[in-house]
């Protein structure tokens, strides 16, 4: 919203206060200024000033142009060259009776182009120069050549009172606040509004506009019975007798008033309301639709005018009737912006005997809009249920300035004010004449609640002692009414307090209590530590398993990413090698249920911002491969891990699982090259594979304290063959926690992520979590010699490494305290379908210098059970 | 004549021994002067040829002279390994303006560098994590906060539906309700860090997910003035103690009064593109505990109160490293990824 500087002078003294001043007090108390424009700060107060014309004379050389002199406080009036219409007309006159106040702009004034045909004119500096003969080095100036107004047509004549030789931005400078009101502020969305707000704050008296009186006091209940036979708008009939107001559903509609003005001319709106409007921020149009939009700026309440001869002919005649009601299936109506519209049934509307007339609050009807021949105005001033209206503001796209106060809880009392005001002003600036009376349909009259509060909770709330009395002040500043009663501080003092009918936000002791901090100030309250005990302090597993997880990973050496949550089924599905997705359509293997836009499997946006972002991830491996595919643009190794929500819906349940992953992703050289590597042959650096995710998944592993088995394993998105299932909770009741593995070649293909292996790795923490925090006994360790021992082991081809393992470990027995592959042969000297595994074993006793006997004897039993339990032979 | 022997002896020897400038060339040194048959050995070998109360002394002399090259020896020794030592170590000479060698680093993502420190603060003012869920009621999200249906303050936020009754988070507070609902009426000192969505267009400046770091207090004994002293403790490590905060009047349907805290702009309050002139920029949301919300959450607000705050942590991570658009955080190119972990 708007607010215009020297419009508010009409309500609150501002003397003493800069605009930047009150915009900063305005915006402490909540009304947030978004900025500051000044109306003229570039006008030069000593060049242009106000001007009197004395003397206007026909030009000796020039049919169209015409002399002016004009006297500006110094010296002898000043002889300038014109030929603005207004001026021109005078040219016969010589001498002014009364000297006609302008602006007057000297040699060297930097004014508009007025010439210019660029839509943001450049400013140039007046130079003297002969035109016909005769000096012209000053001028009379139009609003354009002052950057008010598009207006050029003339020059610009100010109020008779404007002191000659005064700057002109002392006459005419301005300051526009553009204010963003949230929506508790909406009462201050207007100038008497934001004067109240202004006053409250300053500390100043608020001066109320006066409104016209109309010549009626008395008010019909608005049940629309009226009985004249007089269907035309003739002088002296009664409002009531012209039209008749009935409202459906009172909670739709709590109030809606009708007046008539007759005989009205439409043209164009004076002067002083069009700049007004103009620097509110609307476009004047005519008499009529001006004095609806003043007065809404005025007073925020919206009104409509309607051509009331329209209604008369609608109802074939007779005594128009309005009825507020909802749509009927099927209605439709022809909005003003000529757009015929197919109504909802949520949707509230006025309407007459004929149909509907207007959508309530939102946008009138294009069959009784006010022309150019419009001479009886039906005048609407009501209040509509906010919601209703958001509704349908909402659904036919139609946000406009009546809306957006509709929208906010427009108070029913001020149809009052809204309608006299306008009523007055159609009069005075239309020719209008106001039927007597106000037909007002009220049937519920509203009225803001008694607020009863003990004093203390005050200073409960915002921490500062706040004299009772220095509270009911502030409220009263606000237009409260306002009252203690008791005498006792913290035991027994009460306030009393009722807001002013237009503050509906006013309901509840808090809310008092914010208007009162608010108007304080909270610069003014102190910052006092947290004097409450500390509460109970509790651990959180789930964040310090997080944690633990990113730094794990980072240290690891792979960089964290965070995805968008949001995906599309088809591209998730891009995942399953089996599928044919290609992330291009949704394609049939997504189901007809997740064509419609609905699934089972996939939580999902009802309105998306792209198809692209229709769904919630299942998976957190589309994100990492996403990036994977970015990056490898310009990096040859990729490791990136994600930590993060994945959301399965829950069957049953309205909200779905939302388990946390932690995701990774490798590929490229295992080692980063650099300059000492260049010379060495691509080839001989080894890729990252399976082992490295395997690594890694073992590293977290480790830090989360949780033990888990590896175990071939198959995942829809992974090689069959270099996959692993990640177990854990041991043998009993294991748990799988998720896959390690490559990417299966078809998927990687869909990713362009070249011929190399892509190593990815998803796990749920939650499972995880369940299997986490395995503390394990610190062993000691012996300070004995160990003796070394290497055993090659030969066995088929399928037997894998890890039971091998197992089975020295368990034939070692304790003084094998250490067990280690640390190779893998195939090869020439190996029967076709076999392989050696070469471990290193360290025996240690914790007490004694172990024997090579001893030893030899272990190593005997190891290679017993591997013989009998793997088939291994020992080369 | 002997004893005069003796010192020609020891000044030939340091004479020759100083001439050495080779390893090698010491061992013949030792030999031919301090060896069984060498020149000093030799002098004992003329002892006879001395009167015998003479021969204690001269042995004496000769052993103190033996002692005295032996000696020499010993530093001419080191002088020469440390003169071979140090040609040998010139000859490895290396540039060491050439790049070190960096083992694989990783790092974290910068919305986790700058929500970590946020929550260290808060920790330390005993504000502890409370995780909640993102994907939630509109009960939640929206009613028990005290925004029903078609509430105007619903328009500040554009909201991702997934049916009429459920959405995406649209800010972290209905994680205010879950963790009441989990304590009271137990006293709180929570923040509540996560991920929240928005329908919003994505530019430049605005982002339809983003992370928010939210604080809540309840008690008995909670005031405003204590939200100014939590926030004013946050902002001045946070942004700098030379940086002042202000509090402004604002509207949250959940709370009440509201402030909305600006930190001084970085112009220092000249007023610049930035901050649009004028001097400010707005880093969170906050204030007390609407009676409605806190009623809604099980506590009795005609006896506790609270206080809450919250505001979005990658604003204040771009404004303080520049970054022009904050399409970046979630694009997840390691250009931007590096320079901020």
């Amino acid at each position: 919203m708007k607010v215009v500087w020297s419009w508010l002078k009409d309500y609150v003294n501002l003397d003493g206060v800069t605009p930047e001043e009150l915009a900063e007090r305005w915006t402490l108390a909540g009304l947030e200024v978004e900025g500051v424009t000044r109306v003229g700060d570039w006008w030069d107060p000593a060049l242009i000033v106000v001007g009197a014309v004395t003397r206007v004379e026909p030009h000796p050389d020039a049919d169209r142009l015409c002399l002016a002199w004009v006297d500006w406080g110094a010296g002898e009036p000043h002889r300038c060259v014109t030929g603005a219409p207004n001026l021109y007309q005078l040219r016969e006159q010589g001498d002014l009776p009364t000297p006609m106040k302008v602006v007057f702009a000297r040699e060297g004034s930097v004014l508009v182009d007025a010439y210019s045909d660029d839509p943001t004119p450049k400013r140039i500096k007046l130079k003297g120069r002969k035109v016909r003969g005769i000096m012209s080095d000053a001028m009379v100036c139009s609003e354009r050549e002052l950057g008010i107004s598009e207006e050029h047509e003339g020059i610009l004549v100010l109020e008779d009172d404007a002191p000659v030789g005064a700057p002109i931005g002392d006459v005419l400078g301005d300051a526009i606040f553009d204010l963003d009101l949230t929506a508790n502020y909406a009462y201050a969305a207007n100038m008497v509004g934001i004067a109240r707000e202004t006053a409250a704050l300053l500390g100043r008296p608020f001066t109320e506009p006066p409104l016209p009186t109309l010549g009626d006091t008395a008010q019909s209940d608005g049940a629309g019975d009226s009985t004249g036979d007089n269907t035309g708008a003739g002088a002296g009939a009664d409002a009531a007798t012209l039209v008749a107001v009935a409202i459906d559903d009172p909670a739709l509609c709590p109030r809606y008033t009708a007046r008539v003005i007759r005989g009205v001319t439409v043209g164009p709106s004076p002067a002083w309301m069009q700049r007004r409007l103009r620097l509110a921020g609307m476009r004047p149009i005519n008499n009529v639709v001006d004095v609806t939009n003043y007065t809404m700026l005025e007073w925020g309440e919206p009104l409509h005018a309607f051509d009331y001869d329209r209604l008369v002919a609608r109802a074939d005649g007779g005594t128009p009737s309005i009825t507020v009601r909802l749509a009927r299936p099927g209605e439709t109506m022809t909005t003003l912006d000529d757009a015929e519209r197919t109504l909802t049934p949520k949707t509230l509307l006025i309407t007459d005997s004929a149909g509907p007339i207007a959508m309530a609050g939102v946008m009138g009807g294009a069959d009784t809009e006010v022309g150019a021949e419009t001479t009886n105005i039906l005048l609407e001033a009501a209040t509509f249920d906010f919601v209703s209206i958001r509704r349908a503001t909402k659904h036919y796209a139609l946000p406009s300035e009546s809306a957006w106060r509709f929208g906010r809880d427009v108070p029913p009392q001020l149809s009052e004010a809204g309608s006299r005001c306008a009523a007055g002003l159609l009069a005075e600036l239309a020719g209008g004449t106001v039927a007597p009376g106000v037909v007002d349909a009220y049937p519920g009259p509203r009225t803001n609640p008694t607020i009863t509060m003990p004093i203390a909770d005050f200073e409960r709330v915002l921490g500062v002692a706040l004299p009772s009395a220095e509270i009911v002040g502030l409220l009263h500043r606000l237009g409260f009414e306002a009252a203690v009663q008791g005498d006792d501080y913290k035991d027994g003092e009460t306030l009393t307090a009722t807001a002013p009918a237009h503050r509906v936000d006013q309901q509840l002791p808090a809310d008092l209590i914010e208007e009162v901090g608010r108007v304080y100030g909270y610069d003014r309250l102190p910052a006092t530590a947290l004097a409450d005990p500390l509460p109970t302090q509790r651990d959180n597993p789930r964040l310090m398993q997080e944690d633990a997880t990113r730094d794990a990973l980072a240290a690891a050496g792979l960089q964290e990413i965070i995805s968008y949550r949001f995906t599309a089924i088809a591209h998730e599905s891009m995942l399953d090698a089996s599928a044919g997705g290609t992330g291009t359509s949704s394609g049939d293997e997504t189901g007809a249920d997740e064509q419609n836009g609905v699934s089972s499997t996939y939580v999902t946006l009802r309105n998306p911002s792209s198809p692209d972002r229709a769904v919630m991830r299942r998976s957190i491996l589309t994100g990492l491969l996403d990036a994977a595919a970015a990056n490898r643009r310009y990096r040859e190794r990729i490791a990136l891990f994600e930590v993060g929500s994945v959301f399965h819906p829950a069957a049953g349940k309205d909200l779905p699982d939302e388990p946390r992953h932690a995701g990774l992703v490798l590929l490229g050289p295992g080692t980063p090259g650099d300059w000492r590597s260049s010379g060495e042959a691509q080839d001989s650096v080894r890729p990252l594979d399976f082992y490295d995710g395997k690594g890694a998944v073992e590293v977290l592993l480790d830090t989360l304290g949780v033990e888990a088995t590896f175990a071939a394993g198959s995942h829809p998105s992974l090689h069959p063959g270099r996959t692993a299932a990640v177990h854990v909770g041991g043998e009993e009741g294991a748990a799988l926690a998720g896959h390690v593995g490559e990417l299966h070649p078809l998927v990687r293909e869909r990713w362009a992520l070249g011929d190399e292996p892509v190593v990815v790795a998803e796990l749920d923490l939650d499972v995880l979590a369940q299997a986490s925090g395995v503390v394990r006994p610190f062993v000691g360790f012996s300070t004995y010699p160990p003796v070394e021992r290497d055993l090659a082991v030969v066995v088929d081809e399928a037997t894998p490494a890890g039971d091998v393992e197992r089975a020295i470990r368990s034939a070692g027995g304790p003084l094998l305290v250490h067990c280690a592959l640390f190779d893998v042969y195939r090869g020439e000297q190996l029967p076709a379908g076999k392989k050696s595994l070469a471990f290193s074993l360290r025996f240690q006793a914790p007490n004694k210098t172990l024997e090579g006997k001893a030893v030899d004897g272990m190593r005997g039993r190891i290679v017993k059970t591997l013989e009998s339990a793997v088939g291994a032979e020992i080369r | 004549m002997a004893h005069a022997d003796i010192e020609r002896v020891e000044r030939e020897g340091l004479a020759a021994l100083a001439a050495i400038d080779d390893l090698a060339a010491l061992d013949d040194w030792r030999v031919t002067w301090l060896g069984k048959s060498g020149t000093a050995s030799g002098l004992l070998r003329g002892i006879g040829a001395l009167a015998a109360e003479e021969r204690p002394a001269f042995g004496a002399a000769v052993n103190t002279m033996k002692q005295a090259l032996e000696g020499a020896l010993d530093e001419r020794a080191a002088v020469l390994r440390a003169a071979a030592l140090a040609d040998e170590m010139a000859g490895d000479a290396i540039d060491v303006t050439l790049p070190g060698t960096r083992p694989p680093q990783g790092g974290l993502h910068p919305a986790t560098v700058a929500d970590r420190r946020a929550l260290q603060i808060y920790a330390e003012m005993g504000f502890q994590v409370y995780l909640s869920r993102e994907v939630e009621t509109d009960e939640m999200n929206f009613e028990l906060l005290n925004m029903p249906k078609h509430h105007p303050a619903r328009d500040m936020q554009d909201t991702f539906y997934i049916s009429d009754e459920v959405v995406l988070r649209t800010h972290t507070s209905p994680g205010q309700i879950r963790a009441m609902r989990a304590y009271a009426p137990e006293p709180i000192r929570i923040v509540l860090p996560g991920m929240v969505y928005r329908s919003e267009q994505v530019t430049v400046r605005s982002e339809m997910q983003f992370t928010q770091i939210e604080g809540l207090a309840i008690g008995p004994g909670i005031t405003m003035a204590d939200l100014k002293g939590t926030i004013s403790n946050f902002a001045g490590r946070y942004y700098g103690e030379d940086r002042p905060i202000r509090f402004r009047a604002s509207y949250f349907p959940f709370t009440e009064p509201s402030a909305e805290v600006d930190v001084r702009c970085t112009c220092g309050g000249e007023g610049c593109k930035l901050c649009k002139g004028t001097g400010w920029l707005e880093i969170m949301g906050c204030g007390m505990v609407h009676p409605v919300v806190l009623k809604n959450g099980g506590y009795d607000p005609a006896r506790v109160s609270g206080f809450a705050f919250g505001g979005g942590t990658m604003r204040t991570q771009m404004l303080a490293h520049q970054i022009d658009d904050i399409r970046h955080y979630w694009a997840n190119d390691l250009r931007f990824l590096e320079q901020l972990r």
